[in-house]
């Protein structure tokens, strides 16, 4: 597979893997049927994101991006991780194969549902 | 890094004598097949040595019905697009099965594009076509039956002789390929009541890019190359003698020393299989148990995917293959895989152990035991695995 070290590296030893029990902020994105799944666990105080974790079920790509997805994550604002594009997690990644894009979309879409998940518990 | 190929189905390495019997061909009988001077017939004689004994092996009534190709690929394109376009005036239907090598079905389609209809018969959870589907899709205008005699992904072998006799009964043409059943099960061309069969080299130890197809005498069939006059006209292009000549070792060793190898084959698969059943959770074994090859396991790991799956065995120094692709858009299994309706926990998470020759015992413990960590790591990362424990 053509994946860059960054990649491989992330794959390997993923970080922020897991359910986070005091995330007020839960995204889950895929089905099983169609393919990779993934679910994106959020501690946000005062506007900022103290905390992020990860459950995906994918490719290494899904994986690779996902671990450096938490990783940007954490410290950012609230409206910085609504800004949060794939691109950023490709270029983070150092290159995804074209085929392999569709696997970062789906974690931008985890953070977009977990902020939106995050939003309506505040009403 | 300790190294472990199980992947015997993609590509075998090349035997030893083989190698032998290649070099000196290249150094000894470099003439050119078609060329009548001395150089040239020393170099036909090898050749015809080659053809005869892989007649002889697939039990061909004359050396000439085989005819010598680039590989298996080339064969089964042959066998579809010649035989369909000597035929059409009798039809234009031909028969197939939906778990086919993409050889044949790439085949079958561009046929229907070219105005043929193709009926690709499903198959049963266990990978067989069933027979009564075969029946119930014979046309009048049937021309060919294409079904292969053992699967590459999942190792079922199919009823070829019922097949045949059927096809023979009907006046249809029967093409078969075999590639992956040579050298793992008995092939009788005659008794199996075969018109066209493919096979190639490097899936039985010999080298790559050399095949050959069967075909019966009498049998109409139009040419895929046109040139010059080898192969009595019926394939173009200047012989591989060097490679014909290594298919003709590798088949002799089939001769010499099958039962041998089938019998590791299956001791070696067999392990793996007790031990993967034993020591891992909610595995299924795909393909059909009593009927497959005997160097072929192919396991559905439940909550993986099975692009990690092979890149963390890889990182291992294990080489398998996988049923499971995630490519543009989507993950998708692949059409062997999706034809066997496995549930969806499953149908991502196959991978395909094909051992070998050179397999040892401790190649098989090794995996096992790095199997398992990469597993546990892959499933406590899975949202699905996770799901399943807390229902
Ligand atoms: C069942 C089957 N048919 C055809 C082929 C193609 O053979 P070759 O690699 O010689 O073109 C293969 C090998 O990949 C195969 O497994
Ligand atoms: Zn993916």
């Amino acid at each position: 597979m053509d994946y860059s070290e960054k990649v491989i590296q992330h794959f390997r030893e993923p970080h922020n893997v897991g359910v986070l029990e005091e995330a007020n902020a839960f995204g889950k994105v895929g089905s099983p049927a169609c393919g990779d799944k993934t679910e994106m666990y959020l501690k946000i105080e005062d506007g900022i994101i103290k905390e992020a974790k990860f459950m995906t079920f994918g490719c290494a790509a899904a994986i690779a991006s996902s671990s450096v997805a938490t990783d940007l994550l954490k410290g950012m604002t609230i409206e910085e991780a609504k800004a949060l594009k794939n691109e950023q997690v490709i270029k983070e990644l150092g290159g995804l194969p074209e085929a392999k894009i569709h696997c970062s979309v789906m974690v931008e879409e985890a953070v977009r549902a977990a902020l939106e998940d995050y939003e309506a518990r505040q009403k | 890094m300790k190294e472990v190929y199980l992947d015997y189905a993609a590509t075998a390495p090349i035997d030893l004598d083989v190698k032998q019997a290649v070099d000196e061909a290249n150094e000894k009988y470099f003439g050119n097949a078609s060329s009548l001077h001395t150089i040239g017939q020393r170099a036909k004689g090898q050749m015809e040595q080659a053809r005869e004994t892989i007649a002889r092996y697939i039990n061909a009534a004359e050396a000439n019905e085989v005819y010598f190709t680039s590989g298996g690929t080339e064969s089964d394109n042959w066998a579809i697009k010649g035989i369909a376009l000597a035929q059409m005036e009798k039809g234009k239907h031909i028969i197939t099965s939906a778990i086919e090598h993409h050889a044949v079905l790439h085949a079958c389609e561009f046929m229907e594009k070219m105005g043929f209809e193709v009926t690709y018969l499903p198959v049963a959870r266990d990978g067989s076509v069933r027979i009564a589907d075969l029946k119930a899709a014979i046309r009048e205008d049937t021309i060919l039956i294409t079904i292969m005699a053992a699967n590459n992904e999942i190792g079922t072998i199919q009823p070829i002789k019922e097949i045949g006799e059927i096809a023979r009964k009907r006046g249809i043409l029967f093409h078969t390929d075999a590639v992956q059943a040579l050298g793992s099960m008995p092939l009788d061309v005659q008794a199996m009541q075969i018109d066209l069969m493919s096979i190639s080299a490097h899936k039985v130890y010999g080298p790559k890019g050399v095949g050959a197809m069967y075909i019966k005498k009498g049998t109409e069939i139009e040419n895929l190359m046109h040139g010059g006059a080898h192969e009595l006209r019926r394939r173009a292009g200047t012989n591989n003698v060097p490679g014909i000549v290594g298919f003709g070792k590798a088949v002799e060793l089939l001769k010499q020393n099958e039962a041998v190898y089938v019998a590791h084959y299956t001791q070696m698969r067999d392990y793996l299989r007790d031990r993967i059943e034993n020591e891992l959770d909610e595995v299924i074994l795909n393909g059909h148990q009593e009927k497959r090859l005997p160097n072929n396991l192919n396991v559905s790991f439940a909550y993986v995917e099975g692009e990690a799956l092979l890149l963390s065995l890889d990182m291992e120094g294990i080489c398998v293959s996988t049923g499971s692709a995630c490519s543009s858009g989507s993950l998708k299994p692949s059409h062997v895989i999706e034809a066997l309706g496995l549930d969806e926990n499953y149908l991502h998470g196959t991978v395909r152990f094909t051992v070998g020759r050179q397999t040892t015992k401790e190649d098989i413990d090794y995996t096992v035991d790095r199997l398992k960590s990469v597993i546990a790591r892959l499933r406590s990362m899975s949202p699905l695995y996770k799901d399943s424990k807390n229902s």
